[in-house]
């Protein structure tokens, strides 16, 4: 039997399975120009909507053929890491990037992150070297590997200069850095690592047991690294924290507006419905049954009266609860976060945890505490989190087969693989909003689920780019959490429509007026944004008077806009979409910020800086 | 298995027919380099890691009969959506590692399922169904004719298991000479321990709140 035959064999007896799932509100679509696309490595068909690709550059010789990984930027370098180590791109002009600096030093995954004079590299993979050798490590222990952070100085950007290391007990798949506001003496790392964990005769200390049967496990734990910024050769760990302990009933979402009409027609039916905190279950009558005899017989009850009944409808909400297994025990949780979001400005952290979202004070660094979680069935892996600008939202994203696998096909659930969105309430705790998920199909070949991303700074307005792996990028409007529209898309053909070859966008994130994104297979892209209904020149044109120094997507910064003829455009371009003003309003307030500006009055920004503030 | 001129020329072919950006001969090379590289990786692995693919795919097959008993034995719709999660899922990475396989010309399982008997062609030496964590025949049974609530206490208690036993096949990888050097060894494994890991975490949960009913 071939291998095609073979997976029709698989795919049938998968088919016996219909998945229940919640509605979702959102549909695939399939009359859509990324529907299609011939594959090919770097001559790939492509489709692309309300932005402008200025470039793509191909990776040096020496970096194609592994995977590209994370961005970061300082200045007008872009740090792109790879599993064979970082490229260093000059983009002076964004539209022909230039490598400014190849360092070879191979290990997985390369996220890599820069603050002032720092670079920091996570490593993960086996095969990473301490002397940064191409030559792999075959021995199961080794005093030649490294996994964990390797720190370079980049005073000089072109001459990276490898200073120190810091080895962890399940390596660094992803790391954060965190400046304590308080704190100018030092910056923190945030280790989050997902591999088993190596052998203590390699790395004295380590230890994979659980926790009751070794205190000092390295699991259930991130670890915290301190960096002083005047002697960074002495970064070490100074705190392993355990924010998965004691997770307590972690809080389930409400309904959609498409399960509440589906909650409705079920009742109209006659069907079983019962809530459970904020969220209501239909239960199918044949699976009520057996519960209704369960409980009798556990009461001894042979012949049950009204009030017998009626004390069974009460506990039912509780059994029910208690088999969704959605209340945490004591004690109990994810052993890892594959992703934490730091955002210092607002003295929190959005943890990706396994089977949880957290939420963390992080206004003591080295001390996170975490002081909400959020579990959903849907979400198989959570993966990485991002908070709106002003801290009222997050979203996370659900990185469902780890990002080889092709989760976006037609047969693919809408709720798996995607991102949940949550509003943040005034005593920080989350409540689940919606979930979004790129809208098209996707083919076998190409390894599709949600992944990173970052805020365009648009006014008023939140504006997240996206990477979704070979499913491209996807630009959406989660300003309603609850309503989450796209507004703009880069896609490509496969890399190969005969296998599934790892390509596609790992990472994309803004900087500076343009869109860098990390394709693992073809190189750089850099992209611009180009107006269209959902987004006017002036939104654009403000968004780019934001200005960074540097930017590691994992230590989100507050965007501050200042104050711009530009910036009351937007605002009123926004007046416009909305409907709060009538026309001649708008026209009036427009003809009044040209005379503003001829005048060089800048009065009337702050006057309708306030006036968007009051609309919100 | 393709040559390494199949898998240069095809793309190629594809450029000189669409109406897409026309190759420079720079990026000829890279993309000849491309595939060169990812034929060249193909040769970076042990017998140890070639034997765990062979030995998950069947570990990953019996998965895939525990969880198809869902619908067809009452499950709670919680339940169903699990096993779903994990037909998909499973499925898949049959898939890959039997594609792993294959591109590396080592003999590849072919699963065959017929009135939930695991069936497995392919592999000259037939692979002992004692992996960590797999389900005896009678264990099997038990599963098949459990309903409702019996069946959902009765399939999380063999899935932690099942899943379980996968962990510790990677873990058992990871603790070899020689495993695992090759990244997408290394990213398939690292994968499946996550995901697996994450999965038993919720069952468990879900288990002891079950037992704690009765």
């Amino acid at each position: 039997m071939n291998i095609r035959t073979l997976l029709c064999t698989v795919l049938i007896v998968a088919g016996i399975i219909a998945p229940k799932l919640g509605l979702a509100q959102q549909s695939m679509v399939f009359d859509d120009p990324r529907v299609g696309l011939q594959s090919g490595l770097f001559d790939a068909e492509e489709a692309i909507w309300n932005l402008n690709k200025l470039t793509t550059v191909p990776p040096p010789k020496d970096f194609v053929g592994a995977i590209n990984s994370d961005l970061a930027f300082k200045d007008h370098y872009v740090f792109q890491g790879n599993y064979n180590g970082v490229q260093i791109w000059d983009v002076s002009d964004p539209a022909s990037p230039v490598i400014a600096r190849e360092y070879l030093c191979p290990a997985s995954q390369s996220d890599v992150s820069v603050y002032e004079n720092l670079l920091f590299v996570s490593g993960e993979g086996l095969g990473g070297r301490l002397d940064c050798g191409t030559q792999g490590v075959d021995e199961r222990i080794s005093e030649d590997r490294l996994r964990g952070i390797r720190i370079f100085d980049i005073s000089d950007v072109l001459n990276p200069e490898y200073i120190h290391n810091v080895q962890t007990c399940r390596g660094s798949h992803t790391h954060s850095l965190l400046k304590d506001p308080e704190d100018d003496e030092n910056i923190y790392v945030y280790v989050a690592g997902s591999a088993p964990v190596r052998p203590a005769e390699e790395l004295p200390g380590c230890s994979g047991m659980s926790p009751t049967d070794d205190p000092e496990t390295a699991l259930f734990r991130i670890e915290v690294i301190k960096v002083p910024l005047s002697n960074p050769s002495e970064a070490a760990i100074v705190n392993s924290p355990r924010i998965f302990e004691g997770l307590t009933a972690a809080p389930v979402h409400g309904p959609t507006d498409a399960e509440k009409i589906e909650f409705e027609e079920a009742r109209a039916r006659g069907d079983f419905v019962v809530s459970i905190g904020a969220r209501n279950y239909i239960l199918p009558p044949g699976y009520v049954a057996p519960m209704v005899t369960d409980y009798f017989e556990q009461q001894e009850i042979t012949d049950p009266t009204v009030a017998d009944t009626n004390a069974f409808r009460e506990a039912l909400p509780g059994m029910i609860s208690a088999m969704m297994g959605l209340d945490v025990i004591e004690g109990r949780g994810p052993d890892q976060c594959h992703d934490i979001t730091l955002y210092p400005e607002i003295g929190l952290a959005g943890g990706a945890c396994e089977g949880y979202g957290l939420l963390l004070d992080i206004t003591n660094p080295i001390n996170p505490i975490r002081i909400d979680a959020v579990a959903d069935s849907n979400f198989a892996y959570w993966h990485s989190a991002t908070f709106s600008n002003d801290g009222s939202k997050i979203l996370f994203t659900d990185e469902w087969g780890g990002g080889r696998g092709a989760k976006c096909r037609d047969s693919d659930p809408m709720e798996w693989g995607a991102n949940a969105y949550f509003s943040i309430d005034e005593n920080n705790k989350m409540h689940f909003e919606s979930y979004y998920k790129l809208p098209v199909p996707q083919t076998k070949t190409e390894n599709c689920v949600a992944h990173n991303g970052s805020l365009i700074p648009v006014p008023g307005r939140d504006i997240f780019v996206q990477s979704w792996y070979q499913g491209g990028i996807s630009i959406t409007d989660w300003t309603d959490p609850a309503n989450v529209m796209e507004i703009a898309y880069h896609d490509r053909g496969p890399v190969s429509d005969e296998e599934l070859e790892m390509g596609g966008s790992w990472s994309v994130y803004w900087y500076n007026g343009y869109i860098y994104n990390s394709e693992i297979a073809r190189g750089l892209d850099v992209f611009e944004l180009i107006p269209s209904e959902f987004l006017t020149e002036n939104e654009i044109a403000a968004a780019n008077t934001v200005q960074m120094e540097y930017l590691n997507a994992q230590k989100q910064p507050t965007y501050r806009w200042p104050p711009s003829f530009v910036l009351a455009r937007a605002y009123v371009d926004q007046f416009e979409r909305k409907g709060t003003m009538s026309s001649d309003e708008i026209a009036s307030l427009r003809a009044e910020i040209d005379e503003a500006e001829q005048q060089g009055n800048e009065e009337i920004i702050s006057r309708i800086q306030d006036l968007a503030s009051a609309s919100d | 298995m393709k040559s390494f001129s199949q898998r240069f020329i095809i793309p190629l072919t594809f450029g000189l027919c669409m109406a897409g950006p026309v190759l420079s001969q720079d990026v000829e090379e890279l993309e000849a380099l491309f595939w060169a590289r990812k034929d060249s990786a193909l040769t970076r692995f042990s017998q140890a890691d070639a034997d765990f693919m062979t030995g998950m795919i069947a570990h990953h097959a019996q998965a895939l009969i525990m969880s198809a008993f869902a619908e067809t034995n009452g499950a709670s719709p919680v339940i169903q959506t699990l096993a779903a999660r994990i037909i998909n899922a499973q499925n898949d990475e049959i898939q890959i590692m039997q594609e792993w396989l294959e591109k590396r010309d080592q003999p590849v399982p072919h699963i065959m399922i017929e009135d939930n008997q695991l069936m497995i062609h392919g592999v000259d030496h037939h692979h002992d169904m004692h992996m960590p964590g797999m389900l005896s025949s009678e264990q099997l049974q038990e599963l098949e004719e459990a309903k409702n609530s019996e069946f959902d206490r009765l399939f999380l208690e063999y899935m932690i298991m099942h899943h379980e036993g996968a962990v510790h096949m990677v873990h058992e990888l990871f603790n070899t000479d020689g495993a695992i050097t090759g990244e997408s060894t290394y990213r398939l494994a690292s994968d499946i321990q996550v995901d697996q890991i994450t999965e038993i975490d919720r069952m468990k949960l879900m288990l002891e709140e079950l037992e704690n009913l009765n």
